[in-house]
């Protein structure tokens, strides 16, 4: 079996949230922003549940797992269900999760606009 | 000036236990990360920026690869859960910069490609009185070709005051890249650290850009 250089050693608890699954979507960066299509409904897992909750603005997936009480990768499993089902969609940053794509100088701009107006 | 947040009155949303939601149009999240010591005031500097009370989350890395067996044992593996703080700042309609607070010691660092990869940009939070908390970070970043600032935060009680000069003189650090004074504590302060960096971040662009 392979494994991934990143899964959970985890305890029941989070056993039981993920079905057994340490198997996470790295299609999720900390701060892809994840939007909820749909209303949570009658026998969706509670965790699922909370997650379209949350998302009825759009939550970066750090933000999710600090409010989940839930270990990142744990939080990429259940985002992997829902976006499976379109029950979420998801805005992936724009910077790639290579360190190669280096940011351009209209973004770094924009940024510098925004903090100055802080 | 010196509100934090820029909210309206909250949405009444139960589930956000008093977080400000993102306006519907956001859609570009940005990453910069806080590097230091146990103390320095990492957090400190990112809740004085943050419209949101720092929140804290973990991760829980398993490193493989490295003696796995024969058996695939399970229990071979080690197991370490990170914890960081972050913040988050509004930076117009479309674009939400969120600020990490990492520990810089060297046994953190084999995290760092997995959490930090596609930052913008780092600052590095130093403390003169442990100064050596922060060569590993800087040493790390220049490997990594992540670009940089240094900040050193000053304390009220720090009685043996080092010029800058000689902070960096002490550090190693290359003219190149931008060290400063600040005050983790106060927004102005950790708003300008910021700015800083992403000016920093813009020069290095520009000359990228400007290269054939």
């Amino acid at each position: 079996m392979t494994r991934r250089p990143v899964d959970t050693g985890a305890p029941d608890r989070l056993y039981t949230v993920t079905g057994g699954r340490s198997r996470a979507d790295d299609s999720f960066d900390l701060v892809t922003l994840v939007v909820g299509e749909c209303e949570p409904s009658a026998g969706m897992q509670s965790e699922h549940v909370r997650i379209l909750e949350l998302c009825r603005h759009p939550t970066a997936v750090v933000e999710l797992a600090a409010e989940l009480a839930l270990p990142i990768t744990v939080v990429r499993i259940l985002l992997g269900d829902l976006l499976a089902t379109g029950r979420i969609t998801a805005r992936h940053p724009r910077l790639g999760q290579s360190a190669a794509t280096h940011p351009d100088t209209a973004l770094l701009q924009e940024v510098l606009h925004g903090l100055r107006n802080l | 000036m010196g509100s934090a947040t820029s909210d309206t009155p909250a949405a009444a949303d139960p589930a956000a236990s008093g977080r400000t939601p993102l306006t519907h149009a956001a859609e570009t999240g940005l990453k910069i990360v806080v590097v230091g010591g146990f103390g320095v005031g990492k957090t400190t500097l990112v809740r004085s920026v943050s419209e949101i009370r720092p929140l804290n989350t973990e991760e829980v890395m398993t490193q493989a690869g490295v003696g796995v067996d024969e058996t695939g044992e399970v229990t071979a593996k080690t197991t370490t859960t990170v914890a960081f703080d972050f913040g988050r700042i509004s930076l117009n309609e479309r674009m939400v910069l969120y600020l990490f607070g990492a520990p810089g010691q060297e046994r953190f660092w084999f995290l760092w490609d997995r959490l930090f990869s596609g930052t913008l940009g780092a600052v590095v939070l130093v403390d003169t009185r442990r100064m050596d908390d922060s060569w590993y970070a800087i040493d790390r970043l220049e490997h990594h070709g992540t670009p940089f600032v240094v900040a050193v935060n000053r304390f009220d009680d720090d009685a043996a005051r080092h010029s800058l000069d000689e902070i960096r003189l002490a550090l190693a650090l290359p003219d190149r890249v931008p060290l400063i004074d600040c005050d983790a504590r106060v927004r102005t302060s950790g708003k300008h650290v910021l700015v800083t960096l992403v000016d920093h971040l813009y020069q290095l662009a520009l000359a990228q850009e400007g290269a054939p």
